[in-house]
């Protein structure tokens, strides 16, 4: 059952990783680790290295800070329109980075409603190509990490624990400080590495929203490879950026090892109605986060039809067209043909490879899974770029000339993909209990019957749910795609990439709307999946 | 120490009543139970005198002040919760030092105060342990031990026991009634077990449906329970149904003459006021036929009823030569007949 993942990743993962080591490591056929230390010691390295780092720490910080209220919302008060609110709070998260990025060009630019606001005030608002942009368009995106896994946990923890620190003789705010952020501690850490990891490979966001001064490691291995051609820099980058990825996600891991105490014994429901001044903190909790995660995307599905001559939809015609005044290769519309073929086979590669290791790694016991487990994960640890980067310069040559095939766009994406469907599946295989199994079994199914009937019953809402997250994840996937997209071939987040760097308002116009078609088509995705699977599935 | 005195409160929870008007007196110092079964609100008014809910109506005062507007990390109560709810962040020094840390007590006073604390409960040197390593009997005295810990004025207890198997929860209580009696601190206790509350209470509140059904001295709400619904949550099986007819009370196991207070409807008669010797006035003999026995703690009780089911089984104090299907004759002892109200 391993041989298919593993298969896969041989080609897909370890020999572009390999391929990235030896440009890196190798010059001109020789062992050359001296240029290694040349790269990582030149100040362009150390700038890059440092905004990457303080970015991530200030973005995760601030997300933790804004996000705690809803966590506190989530995991304790009972509210009219409570699932709706947790429902909403995640589309942020499941956007495409290009779409956030345009959506908050659209925000901080000078036609933007912060403009608007600081022109009541006289004061000229542009935030564009700022690193208050970066991490302002980060907290967006990660909001809902913090909220929906600190909030889970918050629900855990049994209130009768507050309860009696507050019959000791704690007033609110000290049982909150003593009690309950002490057992959030293990929930807070985790899910903030998962947003510091996030934020450290940040890609699409940083390269739309930065300009040209701005750069993470990310996007630097990005103009290098493509502005400069200087592969054995971008290469040593790259490794950088998998040590420090890999250190983070050591760190997370054990974080996690010490979860779950103060888990709740009983059944009982852990939330309440508000009452008092309580019920103010709720309102304004849920409408500062209707306006921080609301505003964006209004913005941008405005913008997308705002044209010169007023609302219309022009900017939409002009999707399937190559007029004048537009860059495109081919029309935008066809980009989203595209992204739906590139999207559905690497959801399907995804769902075969990923299923594959989900089955065989529920058979396998102890220490051999823990390994197994972690190799199939490792992906989700390497950036997008990272990956797409070795594509690039790996799979060009014999035997492995992928360049013109149409399967290296949906095999980069499941790679990336591939994590979250073991994810979803691993769980739900471990959960299916054995007595169903040997129920079938003591009624005469043979082991193959048995998977049939138990198993393959119970694992298609999962397999459909995994399916979906890989679907969408695809869709908006940037950082490996930009690598290799074929110019005449753009998925929609490419396109919208192109005709952002291009000047005139169709463009920019076409970038909104592409966007917006975006927004509804990983939107759409997404809602379908909540409404079939569980909603805690595959959520960090 | 401190009185506890409960005023006309009544609360809601979605429209509903949980507690009708409630009064309630607890002595400096005594120890009271609340029996009731699950629903009746016993828990939400324990969670009212605490301070962790506010009552809708009425008041509650502490050693005679009202402290309905108190936070409850103002008033001077401990609580020992149904789950224990250690905190599993702190070690057991952590937990018991707990409300002395929140005082304000320092370092040193706070490690004699919780040493001593772990003494009264039996737990000598578990000051580093961590909860998650404690038995189910070991947490629950640690609970103890944390809420006795700041010298509460009075200890709150929601069903302590309910997490504990039988033979743990009667050691644990015996040993908590002795405590309690030890320290003069007053108690409320809430369960809806009679021989628990019987174990823990002076006195004890019947609490149905959010308002006192009955409320007195432990043996007399025991024995005499004064309504039907009482009668079924200390524990009494003998009950049927009865009627007034010329003055005396009519029931299946025959004609009793009635004291007076409210309409009786039914009538107990408490296994004991049964014997086995043919000997009584005629009214109250009964002849009858062993269906079952049944064993309690080392007694055997036997369910008897008429011959040819002529009257409906009565529980009685068996005697050794008894077997299932025996003829036996029985007397009741009229004056220990009591009549229930609905």
């Amino acid at each position: 059952m391993l041989a298919v993942p593993a298969a896969f990743l041989a080609v897909f993962f370890a020999v572009p990783a390999a391929t990235l080591v030896l440009t890196g490591l190798r010059d001109g056929g020789r062992w050359d680790l001296g240029a290694v230390g040349d790269v990582l010691a030149s100040p362009g390295t150390r700038r890059v290295a440092w905004f990457t780092l303080w970015q991530a720490a200030v973005s995760t910080l601030v997300t933790v800070v804004v996000a705690l209220p809803s966590a506190w919302l989530l995991g304790r008060i009972r509210f009219a329109g409570r699932s709706l609110f947790s429902a909403l709070l995640v589309v942020p998260f499941v956007l495409p980075t290009v779409v956030v990025g345009t959506a908050f060009l659209a925000v901080l630019g000078r036609d933007g409603p912060l403009a608007d606001v600081g022109g009541l005030f006289g004061v000229e608002v542009d935030l564009r190509r700022t690193a208050t942009a970066v991490i302002v368009a980060h907290v967006f995106f990660n909001y809902a990490v913090i909220a929906r896994t600190v909030g889970a946990a918050w629900q855990a923890v049994d209130p009768s624990v507050e309860e009696a620190a507050r019959t000791l003789g704690a007033s609110r705010w000290a049982a909150l400080r003593t009690v309950t952020l002490p057992l959030l501690r293990p929930a807070v850490a985790g899910a903030s590495a998962i947003v510091f990891l996030f934020t450290f490979t940040s890609f699409g966001v940083v390269k739309i929203l930065g300009g040209p001064r701005i750069a993470t490691i990310e996007v630097e291995i990005h103009r290098l490879t493509t502005q400069l051609l200087d592969l054995q820099t971008a290469a040593v980058l790259s490794l950088l950026q998998l040590a420090a990825v890999l250190g983070a996600l050591a760190l997370y891991r054990r974080a996690g090892v010490r979860r779950g105490s103060g888990a709740l014994r009983s059944g009982q429901s852990t939330l309440h109605r508000p009452a008092g001044r309580e019920r103010i903190v709720v309102v304004a909790t849920v409408v500062s986060a209707a306006l921080l995660l609301g505003t964006p995307i209004l913005t941008l599905v405005w913008r997308s039809f705002a044209t010169a001559d007023g609302p219309g939809l022009a900017f939409y015609r002009a999707l399937s067209t190559v007029g004048r005044g537009s860059v495109a290769f081919v029309p935008p519309t066809e980009a989203i043909r595209n992204s739906l073929v590139f999207g559905s086979a690497a959801a399907a590669m995804a769902l075969l490879v990923g299923g594959s290791a989900a089955v065989g790694l529920h058979r396998l016991g102890g220490r051999v899974r823990g390994f197994v487990d972690s190799s199939v994960m490792l992906p989700l640890g390497v950036s997008a770029v990272t990956v797409g980067f070795g594509f690039l310069i790996a799979l060009d040559e014999p035997p492995l000339d992928l360049r013109t095939s149409p399967i290296l766009i949906p095999a980069a994406q499941a790679v990336i993909a591939i994590p979250f469907v073991v994810r979803t599946l691993l769980p739900a295989l471990d959960s299916v209990p054995g007595r169903l199994r040997e129920a079938a079994a003591s009624l005469g199914a043979s082991p193959l019957r048995v998977w049939w009937e138990v198993d393959a019953h119970l694992l298609r809402r999962p397999a459909l749910v995994a399916f979906g997250f890989a679907h969408a994840i695809s869709l908006g996937e940037f950082g490996a795609t930009v690598f290799i997209a074929r110019a005449d071939a753009p998925t929609v987040p490419v396109a919208i990439f192109r005709a952002l760097g291009q000047p005139g308002a169709l463009n920019v116009g076409q970038a909104m709307a592409l966007s917006t078609v975006l927004l509804t088509l990983t939107t759409a995705v997404m809602l379908v999946v909540d409404r079939i699977g569980d909603r805690r599935v595959g959520g960090f | 120490m401190a009185s506890v005195e409960v005023r006309a409160v009544s609360k809601r929870f979605d429209g509903a009543p949980v507690l009708r008007g409630v009064d309630l007196d607890v002595a400096d110092g005594s120890t009271l139970s609340l029996l009731g079964p699950s629903g009746s609100g016993k828990s939400t008014l324990l969670r009212i005198i605490a301070g962790l809910e506010t009552a809708d109506d009425g008041r509650v005062l502490l050693d005679g002040a009202d402290v309905s507007g108190v936070p409850v990390h103002r008033r001077d109560v401990g609580v020992v919760f149904q789950d224990q709810a250690l905190f599993p962040h702190l070690d057991v020094a952590g937990n018991v030092g707990f409300g002395l840390r929140m005082a304000g007590v320092e370092r040193g006073a706070r490690r004699a105060a919780v040493g001593e604390a772990l003494d009264l409960v039996g737990l000598p040197g578990f000051e580093g342990r961590d909860p998650a390593t404690l038995s189910g009997g070991e947490a629950q005295r640690v609970a103890l031990a944390r809420a006795l810990a700041p010298r509460p004025g009075v200890l709150l207890l929601d069903e302590p026991f309910a997490a504990l198997d039988q033979l743990l929860r009667e050691r644990l209580l015996l040993e908590l009634r002795s405590l309690f009696d030890d320290l003069a601190v007053t108690v409320v206790a809430v369960t809806h077990d009679p021989t628990e509350a019987g174990t823990l209470g002076d006195r004890i509140a019947v609490l149905v449906e959010g308002g006192i059904a009955q409320v007195g001295a432990t043996g007399e709400v025991l024995s005499r329970p004064t309504s039907v619904e009482v009668a079924g949550l200390v524990g009494q099986r003998n009950v049927v149904p009865a009627s007034v007819d010329d003055g005396m009370l009519v029931c299946a196991w025959g004609r009793f003459s009635v004291p007076a207070g409210a309409p009786p409807v039914a009538v107990l008669v408490p296994p004991d006021a049964v014997s086995s010797s043919p000997d009584g006035a005629d009214q109250h003999r009964l002849v009858g036929v062993v269906g079952g026995l049944v064993f309690r703690g080392g007694s055997a009780f036997a369910v008897v009823h008429g011959v040819d089911h002529a009257w409906p089984s009565l529980e009685v104090r068996a005697a050794a030569d008894w077997q299932v299907g025996s003829r036996v004759e029985l007397t009741i002892d009229a004056t220990r007949v009591t009549p229930l109200t609905s």
